[in-house]
Parts: C-alpha cells; structure tokens; sequence
C-alpha cells in the first residue's frame, strides 16, 4: 500500500538519505538491500544525458540485478572488494526537486573517499534519490550517481557507491 | 629514427633477450620505466594498433576523441567519408586543437592563436598572415597516424613501413570475419560508448590475461557460482576448447568445439534461441540450414596484438598510460539488424564489464595484484609455462595448445620481442 508523496517532510527524508549512506558506508548489504523496492534502479551512468536502454553505463541495475551484484559480493570471494573498501561519504545539498504520484524525487551532492590497498580514491558527483512510502516506511526507487568525471577513465568501483 | 631511439639503443635489445625467456617473464618487464618506454617506440608508434570502429564516426565530419598509445588523437571521418586519425597538436606551439569528446565539423581552429587545419590535418590557415610573408606561405600540417580499416574496425600507426591491415591481422582477420558473419547485415555496430577503466597495472598484464583460460572458475567463481554460468566449464580440463596462437602476437580460445558438442543455439550467447526469436529467424531466412552451425558457434575470443580483445558480447581496447596504470575501453557488440539481441547483449555488457563489472572488477583486481607482485624479487619471474609439453601444429600451422593452456601468452611475447628487435627464437 503506497501513500502520497505528499506525507514525506524533508527531514525524514534527510534522514532517510543519511540511513542509506550509513549503510553503503559500512557495506551492509542485507540492511541495504531491505532499503529497494521491487522496481528498483541502481544507476551510475557515464553521461547523466543518455538514455541507458542504449548507452553503457557504469552501474545500471534494475532489483534483480541488485540483487545478483549483493549476492556476488555475499560469497566473500568478490575479488575486488577483497579487502573491503573503506568508505566515509558525505551528502549535502538536499533538495526536494519533484513530486511524482507517490515519488518523491530528491537532488543531493556527495564526496566521498575511498580507502584500499594502500590508495585513497576521492569520488563526487551529483545524487539523484526516487523515494517512496511502502507500508509505512520510506523505501528506495531509485539511486543515480551522476559522478563528476564520468566522462574520464575511473578507477574499480566495487563498493556501494 | 626519433632522438628516444637513438638514446635506447641496442642494449634494449639485448636485454628483452635476456628478461623475455620462452617459459618466464621477469617481472622488470612490467616495472622498469627504461622498458615502458621502449615499447612505446617499437611497439606502439611500429605496430598498428586498434583505435576504434567506423560506426564510432557514422556521419561526414564526425570526430572523436581516442588514444594510439600515449598519442591523443582525433578520429575523424572527412566530407568523402574517409578515416582519419590526427594527432591533436597544433603545428604551430603545441597546445590542444581538439577539446570536445565528440561532434561534427569539417576543420579545427587552434584556441592559441587561430590557427585553423582541415579534419584530415592539412593545414588551412592562420591570422595575419603577412607574418609569414602572405596566405599559403607556409605550410605545416597537424601530425597523422596511417589509417587501416578490416571490417569496420579502426586500427593506426605511426610505421609508414607497416604492412597492409589484412596482412598484419592474419589469421586474426578470419575471426573477425565470424564476429560479423553473426550479424545479419554483417556489419556491427560500436556506438554504444566506450567504459573507461583506469587500471593500476602495465598494460602487457592484462593482454596476457585476455586468452588465459585458466583463471575463470578461480579469479570469477563468485559471479559464476551465483548466475549459474557454465563458463567454468567451457574453459575446464575436460573441455573440448583449444587455445590458438595465430601468428603476429594474435591468440585466440576457439571455444567452438565444446560449444559444437552442447549443439545449443545461441548458448555462447547466454541467451539461448527461444529468447531472441526475430534474431535466430532472420539469421535462418538469411544463411539456410548453415545458420545452426553459425547460432551454435557463436562469437570468436580473441586477442589482437597488441591492444585489441574481442570477447564475445564485448569489444576491449587497451591504452598504456605509464608502466603501471593502462586504461581498458569496452563496449558491447552490436549488430546492424538485431534490435532484440542487441538489448541483451548491451544490458549483459553492462554487467559483466568496466569498473563495477561483475567479471571484469575482478579481473581488474588480478591485474593490479600482479603488478604489486611482480615488483618484488623472489621469485623475480613471472612463469608462462602451462601446456608447452603438449601444443601441437593444427591444419593450418598454427600452434594450438589445451583450453587452459598459456598459448595465447606466449603468442603475444613472441611478436612483443620481434618488434623490441630481439631475433632471439622463442
């Protein structure tokens, strides 16, 4: 049972987004996971114009896929994250940018550092969030990490971005 | 011969002879800056090198921007549809012609000072020209690569002695000529855009790795144990799959005999028939009764020395960018006239490889241990022995090794170490 948009206040959407980034941060992939609804898009493209149905992107990930990638990296032998990323993000500039039916659609920035094998990898770019009431509780639709050099070559990303 | 050559000499030579051994590589071959060097010479401004495809610039005047080795360049098509390939420096200080990724336009004006080139290079102007002594005074044109072209695919090089495309790719050209035979127009399309990942590893570790056999079910067993792929098996001792040296540095895994005993359309696909039926109809009305043992099978795996990888439903391309970092391009095959596969095959591209691929982030982070191990010293070589007791001469004179066998990898020395000018045999 969804509820309208209109039910969502800013603060517990902030809150809802910190939830997520937590999560991400400390992979954990089964809390992380709870967070998507069944229609799902995890996307990460190379060029935040192109439309992914005939472009490659980074990550374009509809629930099954997710779902595959997190149980790929639940076998421990994900080699790329094999020692785990470190991971500290921080998001900003929330904004309520739409709402759509039951959507809320929400714009934000992050910066987020990288720790692994000896390298500190720095990621920003500009955040996209699709969220929704399911039950009573804010649920992820969509995530698109529009990243600030995806137009350059960019190092594995293996980790929850 | 350029100034660097002159400084490298002869004693490069010599030590490709001593450091490149038919069963090891000595790890300074993937570590010292005097070699990377080198084979930015003799191997990438000598050999030709893949840079791109055709559909990549459809259109007269369309342009891209591309790396041939450490070179920017500029892949053009001209107003007669020609391919170009123009090194992106103005003739005049130096500095960047070309900034956008892509576009369309017949010439390029210099930021600096206005100098302005044709799309081919040449030379069309410059402002106040009374400084040169008039218009057409002088005439000093923007740096070209030689172009070569096999069935769409771009390849260029800096060699003006270099041999015709078909004659360099060799036996390598009969594979590309399946990849496109799959398609019902025969031609591909390579439009789709390119993943760049940036890769902490020298570039020869991953051109190695692109017919080695021998890592799936290990360094991928996570993705393929959770999917379900018989990927494992293709490559497994109880394989029917042969690993093929073809000559000039190219190698290939010929997985055709084991996916000729499954007898399964489309299997090397992942898809099986029934899920692109417009596809496997238009192939059958186009081919006859040959389009079963065409659909069965399937696309080539194949190296192409020294920075070509065709892997079935994607296409690598691999730039050095300094002794331990390269950059592996991939975009997924596309085929003129086959929407349906098309979408799969672009969605399982999408998945599989580039920075968050699930195959290719592991085999990215094979590479980038290999390069942290390969600078230590004991042992100090790298081993590339598997399967030299039990490679055999095919019908065609190829040497052809077991599915998991490091054929291909010996392959790619052996035309690394001509090129370096070793006359060593091998």
């Amino acid at each position: 049972m969804t509820t309208p948009a209109l039910d969502i206040d800013l603060r517990e959407i902030e809150q809802f987004i910190y939830r997520e980034a937590r999560l991400a941060d400390a992979s954990d992939y089964d809390a992380w996971e709870a967070l998507w609804t069944d229609d799902a898009q995890y996307w990460v493209p190379v060029d935040g114009a192109s439309d992914p149905g005939d472009h490659v992107s980074v990550i374009f990930d509809n629930r099954s896929r997710l779902h595959t990638r997190l149980q790929q990296l639940r076998t421990g032998k994900r080699y790329a994250q094999l020692p785990m990323s470190r991971v500290a993000r921080v998001i900003s500039n929330i904004e309520v940018t739409d709402v759509d039916g039951a959507d809320t659609r929400v714009a934000a920035s992050f910066v987020l550092a990288e720790s692994r094998v000896g390298n500190i990898e720095w990621w920003a770019g500009h955040l996209e969030y699709r969220i929704r009431r399911e039950d009573g509780e804010l649920r992820l639709v969509g995530k698109k990490v529009v990243l600030i050099n995806n137009d350059e070559p960019i190092p594995t990303v293996s980790f929850l971005i | 011969m350029t100034v660097l050559e002159d400084r490298l000499g002869d004693h490069m030579t010599a030590r490709v002879d001593r450091l490149v051994q038919r069963d090891q590589i000595h790890g300074s071959m993937y570590t010292d800056p005097d070699i990377f060097a080198a084979e930015m010479q003799r191997v990438w401004k000598e050999s030709w090198v893949f840079i791109g495809h055709e559909s990549e610039v459809p259109q007269p005047n369309d342009y891209v921007r591309k790396r041939l080795g450490l070179e920017d360049v500029v892949m053009t098509r001209d107003a007669q549809g020609e391919i170009h390939l123009v090194v992106n420096r103005c003739a005049h200080r130096g500095a960047t012609v070309c900034d956008a990724h892509q576009g369309n336009s017949s010439s390029f004006r210099c930021p600096y000072h206005g100098w302005t080139y044709k799309n081919d290079g040449r030379m069309l102007g410059y402002p106040y020209a009374q400084g040169y002594g008039g218009k057409g005074k002088l005439q000093i044109d923007m740096g070209t690569a030689r172009v070569g072209v096999y069935r769409g695919f771009v390849f260029g090089t800096f060699n003006p002695g270099a041999p015709p495309i078909e004659e360099y790719l060799g036996g390598a050209a009969g594979e590309i000529d399946r990849l496109c035979r799959l398609s019902p127009t025969g031609e591909l399309d390579l439009s789709k855009g390119w993943l760049k990942h940036r890769t902490r590893a020298n570039w020869k570790l991953v051109m190695e790795n692109e017919t080695d056999g021998y890592h799936p079910p290990f360094a991928h067993g996570s993705i393929l144990t959770v999917t379900g792929s018989h990927i494992g098996e293709l490559y497994g001792e109880a394989s029917e799959a042969v690993t093929r040296d073809l000559g000039n540095g190219h190698a290939e895994n010929d997985l055709r005999p084991q996916f000729r005993k499954y007898g399964e359309l489309m299997k090397w696909n992942g898809n099986g028939a029934d899920r692109v039926p417009d596809y496997v109809q238009g192939m059958r009305e186009l081919h006859g009764d040959a389009a079963e043992e065409i659909l069965i099978e399937g696309a080539p795996h194949l190296m192409v020395f020294p920075n070509l990888f065709i892997a079935e439903i994607t296409v690598f391309m691999i730039q050095p960018v300094s002794v331990g970092e390269c950059i592996q391009y991939s975009t997924p095959v596309q085929f003129k006239g086959a929407p349906d596969l098309n979408r799969r095959m672009l969605s399982m591209s999408i998945g599989s490889v580039g920075p968050a691929g699930m195959l290719l982030a592991d085999d990215a982070d094979m590479y980038e241990r290999n390069q942290r191990g390969v600078a230590l010293h004991d042992p100090e070589w790298v081993n590339v022995s598997r399967g030299l007791h039990r490679e055999e001469r095919d019908d065609n004179g190829f040497l052809v090794g077991g599915p998991n066998d490091e054929t291909g990898m010996r392959a790619f020395w052996k035309q690394y170490c001509r090129l370096m000018g070793s006359e060593v045999q091998r």
